[in-house]
């Protein structure tokens, strides 16, 4: 049996049944990442000796009946924007090149509370900017389907580890669609929940009312256990939700009879790659046979998300960045008087993605302008919220694209940092509105490279998409068996 | 380009967001700020006359903590990954003329 | 003819409240804790870290702000206010632009002017707003390398800031508005108001303009007034600063200036470094804060008899002079010291003579606030009842009272364990003062040459010998009686 092979709930099963010891999980993991992570570089920091200590520690709780959840004994790795007490959190940037945490982010320990071994902190776009990976201060990481491509970002580190076998699951963070973006380029699976579902202490901001914390993993049953071990109020979270019904993994039945399917018109236009679009309405096919309702809409609104999203993040960001300042922690540049400091610190420790979002936040906020870009563009977000709502009373679930195309090729996006951020079009609206999303692999194009499927589900309907994707997959899977 | 930022806009900000850019950086600022609000500029297209801005998407209100002292003394902690520190205080370069 | 100025004054001030913990985290806001012994992730701008809002700050915002007759803002939010300085961990500060928590409410001050019956003419000072805020922490000049060191136990501490509108005209009628502020958050207990420690710090606005002339002229904000006296010389400082650049034709330009208490004088704070720019948002991660009518409601019904009630209810309920009522009522700590010993049976007029006269000389020699007092009003009875009956006499009474005012101890307790009762054994104060004649034959022979004073002399020496324990009245007549026998 290759343990590599297994997904993070099957892993954990036969864990609990005395299949396999948890230390020979965790060292299968780093057998595969001795074998691959030269090439791929999905981590940035690797905490072997910590896992198997860890790995030790869950299997005596497992074998004292201590620890009986599904995720048990799973090694997975954190996206490195959430805190890890006693292991470096660098947000894959210089000004936090040497920053370790004397707390863990909420999810985190969630996760630890489960019984989850954690073995190392992912790359990502620096600050979570980026749709790539490639801003990362440690170096780009690359696609294990095809490593002339980029995994997507922001949290490409994340879902290449995922695809890589370098982890049996992992967290990302998504504000603009950092999780479902790399999952669909990476092909698997990633959700953003509900915002508000999961804590966001301990998750280093960058667009404070768009982020929110979720998994990547093999399959649908793997992303719907993790979420709802990481999902809980935390009264440390002032935007964090009070809700009853994160029993996620109850949605993991096969029944989409009946269930309303938008499809919105106005996402299939201009700039969509034929393969990508031919997949995507293939896959709503999919759901029809199987019983749903499929309807094409208009959503509306779409070409103004960019720019309402890049306004709002822009401006949260430069605040929220204000913090990496070479007095508290991580990196320092020396100077004698306190504004060259700063300035040498900042201009150093960031990297040019960064600048360009701390620039730009800066100036919307600045006098004069306040009224004309910020609060203008939180205005539209409302009307945006509005057309979904609109479409959600008509639709338990919106499908559409991830991402405009496949995965492309490493260092042909950052030239033009205008055409990377067009193609975050069919994720960013899901933030502004606070929407639940998953991305679920539905198709490879010509290249081989995956094609993602985007489930969007009205506020706190998670279980409905859980419930699409995993009917989809299943769907998939048996195509597969016949077809194979 | 409808948009454009000159030298001083760019120093502006550079005050306020503490960066200094090097001239390169400086001109390819300028060029993508300037594209970016051109963009945003769409924005105004709509007409957002009565609609209310929104900051939150949940109307959640009154999210309090009671006034009981859970935390003490954590300086250690605090002070672990500062570049500088003495005397159990962080090390700035001096702010006093 | 010389022209004649009028001095426009608005005032900005900030009041630190008195909540158990700091605004956006649990730690304590207790003073004179060892450098950042009271910070944690939240307070220190760790990455990854969020404010969760302390209701009591609400609470008490609300209570001043009802206090000064404010519209309470029904939905407030929380802005950041983005500048950097190393006191400022996150470089953005949590605070209330677009929606501060009250508007539009008013104190009266007592003008100069009275009116026909003599009484004092009111002028209402406007309150623009209220705002809650986070304080910043505190920053140390190291002389020894050179440098800076940041602490900040008083980072995240709750402040509010009251912002005055423009309608004060002289030092005087700040001062005025800034002990009306005082006493009623005093008595509201949502501060102690001290300047000297910076619980409560005046920022003040300052332009002059023609007397007549419509509009308001150019003007500057003065910073760092630690005292009363620190403003009005700031005030007068100011005037004369501005009226001269006018009347030399040149402009005032707006500015923050700093006052340097030592020289009298201040100076610009400016550079360019300071845009001045602030970029005000609304925090994406704290809550609105929604006020009902019925938390209002609950806020009002818990609301304490403020300074002017109390000053009316003690004028009819007791005999006592009005300079009593106004110094007793000048802070809550006396006032409720006051009335808890009076609710103990303690006759009022007592009580009033043992806080005008004891109380206020030893705060006057230790250099203390009113609020500062420590004396439990038990002990206090207890002590002025032992007095009342002669248990004790005059002198030990003010010297057990002096014991009690630093550490408040149980005067009954001590006074037995001293063994400081008087002594009312006719044949030991005999003996005493068969002594001291015998030892003072010039004092002796001064008073029987008439000189009535040399009496006094006596009195004291037996007090001395009798360590204070004796009736003073019983040895001056003992005296009398044995000094006319020879």
């Amino acid at each position: 049996m290759d343990i590599l092979e297994l997904t993070a709930v099957e892993l954990s099963e036969k864990i609990r049944g005395g299949e396999i010891r948890v230390r020979d999980a965790v060292e299968a993991v780093f057998e595969r990442i001795d074998g691959t992570e030269k090439e791929l570089n999905c981590y940035v920091t690797l905490e072997k000796e910590k896992a198997l200590a860890r790995a030790e520690e869950v299997q005596a709780k497992i074998d004292a009946g201590e620890l009986t959840g599904p995720l048990a004994g799973v090694p997975m790795a954190i996206k490195d924007n959430l805190c890890t007490e006693g292991t470096l959190t660098t947000c894959s940037s210089k000004i936090l090149e040497n920053f370790v945490p004397t707390y863990s982010a909420e999810a985190v320990r969630n996760l630890e509370k489960a019984g989850v071994v954690i073995i190392g902190k992912t790359n990502m776009d620096e600050f979570a900017m980026g749709s790539t990976t490639e801003t990362s201060y440690f170096g780009a990481t690359k696609n294990p389907r095809d490593p002339g491509h980029v995994p997507g970002g922001s949290s490409g580190g994340s879902a290449a580890a995922v695809a890589a076998g370098e982890c049996f699951a992992a967290l990302g963070s998504d504000t603009g669609g950092s999780i479902r973006q790399p999952a669909s380029y990476c092909g698997v699976v990633g959700m953003k929940p509900t915002y508000g579902t999961v804590s966001r202490y301990g998750l280093i901001a960058y667009g404070s009312s768009l982020d929110q914390i979720g998994p990547l993993t093999k399959d649908v049953r793997d992303c719907a256990t993790v979420l709802e071990a990481i999902a809980s109020h935390d009264a440390k979270d002032s935007t964090s939700l009070e809700r009853d019904d994160l029993d996620f993994t109850s949605a993991l039945t096969e029944d989409v009879k009946g269930m309303k399917i938008g499809i919105p018109r106005d996402y299939f236009r201009e700039g969509l790659d034929p393969e990508v679009k031919q997949a995507v309405l293939s896959a709503a096919k999919v759901l029809e046979e199987r019983g749903a309702v499929v309807e094409q809409f208009d959503l509306s609104l779409v070409e103004y998300a960019i720019p309402t999203y890049y306004t709002i993040a822009a401006a949260e960001a430069s605040s929220n960045l204000e913090r990496f300042d070479g007095i508290k922690y991580g990196f320092r540049a020396e100077e004698d008087s306190l504004h060259p400091m700063y300035k040498k610190t900042r201009s150093q420790g960031f990297g040019p993605e960064v600048k360009r979002r701390i620039m730009l936040g800066s100036f919307v906020l600045s006098s004069g302008y306040y009224d004309a870009y910020y609060i203008k563009a939180l205005k539209v977000k409302a009307l945006i919220k509005e057309a979904f709502d609109r479409a959600f009373e008509k639709y338990d679930v919106i499908l559409a694209p991830v991402a405009p195309t496949t995965a492309p090729k490493l260092g042909d996006s950052l030239s033009d940092p205008m055409k990377m951020y067009l193609a975050d079009i069919y994720t960013i609206s899901v933030n502004l509105a606070g929407l639940p999303a998953i991305s679920v692999p539905c198709a490879a194009d010509e290249k081989g490279l995956p094609i993602g499927l985007q489930i969007i589900g009205a506020c706190f309907q998670e279980k409905k998409i859980i419930r699409a994707a995993y009917t989809f997959e299943q769907s998939r899977k048996q195509e597969d068996r016949i077809h194979g | 380009m409808a948009n454009v930022i000159d030298d001083e806009t760019i120093e502006y900000v550079g005050i306020l967001a503490k960066l200094d850019l090097s001239p390169e950086e400086r001109e390819a600022a300028k060029k993508d700020m300037g594209r970016m609000l051109d963009y945003i500029d769409k924005l105004a297209e709509l007409d957002t006359e009565g609609v209310e801005p929104m900051s939150h998407i949940f109307p959640v209100q009154n999210v309090f903590r009671e006034d009981v002292v859970t935390n003490g003394d954590d300086s250690a902690n605090i002070l672990k990954n500062a570049p500088g520190c003495k005397d159990n205080m962080f090390r700035v370069p001096k702010t006093f003329a | 003819m010389a022209k004649e100025y009028e001095t426009v004054i608005g005032l900005e001030v900030h009041v630190e409240l008195a909540t158990k913990t700091k605004i956006f985290c649990g730690c304590s806001t207790a003073f004179g804790g060892a450098s950042n012994t009271h910070t944690c992730p939240v307070c220190t701008g760790m990455p990854g870290s969020l404010p969760v809002l302390n209701r009591q700050v609400v609470e008490y915002a609300l209570a001043v702000g009802l206090a000064l007759n404010c519209d309470i803002t029904r939905t407030c939010k929380f802005d950041r206010k983005n500048y950097f300085y190393p006191d400022n961990p996150q470089n953005y500060q949590i605070s209330q632009l677009y929606l501060p928590i009250c508007r539009n409410g008013y104190v009266e001050i007592e003008t100069e002017e009275t009116d026909e019956k003599g009484a004092p003419v009111l002028k209402k000072v406007g309150i623009h707003e209220i705002h809650m805020e986070e304080d910043a922490g505190k920053l140390i000049h190291d002389e020894w390398e050179d440098c800076s060191l940041v602490d900040y136990n008083r980072s995240g501490v709750p402040l509010i800031e009251i912002v005055s509108e423009p309608d004060m005209r002289s030092a005087r009628e700040v001062i005025q508005y800034l002990e009306k502020l005082r006493m009623i958050i005093q008595y509201l207990g949502a501060s102690d108001c001290k300047l000297q420690e910076g619980s409560m710090r005046a920022d003040v606005n300052l332009s002059v303009r023609e007397v007549g002339a419509k509009e308001y002229g150019v003007r500057t904000e003065m910073k760092n007034l630690n005292s009363f006296r620190a403003i009005s010389h700031a005030i007068e400082g100011e005037r004369a600063r501005q009226i001269d650049l006018l009347e030399s034709g040149e402009k005032v330009l707006q500015e923050t200036r700093r006052w340097d208490d030592n020289k009298e004088t201040s100076y610009p704070m400016r550079s360019k470094e300071d845009a001045q720019d602030y970029r005000y948002f609304p925090d994406p991660d704290l809550a609105p804060v929604h006020i009902s009518e019925e938390w209002i409601q609950a806020v009002r019904d818990r609301q304490p008899e403020l300074r002017d009630e109390k000053r009316r209810r003690y004028a009819a309920e007791y005999d006592i002079p009005a300079y009593d009522i106004d110094i007793i009522t000048g802070s809550k700590r006396m006032a409720d010291l006051f009335e808890a010993a009076v609710a103990m049976g303690t006759p009022p007029k007592k009580v009033s003579n043992w806080l005008m006269g004891e109380t206020l000389r030893l705060l006057k020699e230790r250099n203390m606030d009113p609020e500062d007092l420590r004396i439990s009003p038990e002990h206090f009875s207890k002590l002025i009842e032992l007095n009342e009956k002669k248990a004790i006499t005059n002198t030990v009474a003010k010297e057990v009272f002096e014991i009690l005012f630093d550490s408040d101890i149980d005067p009954e307790e001590y006074v037995k364990e001293k063994g400081l009762m008087t002594v009312n054994d006719e044949g030991a104060l005999r003996k005493t003062v068969e002594e001291v004649i015998a030892a003072n034959p010039q004092s002796v022979a001064d008073y029987r040459a008439g000189k009535e004073k040399a009496i006094g002399f006596l009195v004291g020496q037996t007090m001395k010998a009798m360590k204070g324990k004796a009736d003073p009245a019983g040895v001056n007549a003992l005296l009398k009686e044995l000094l006319a026998k020879e």
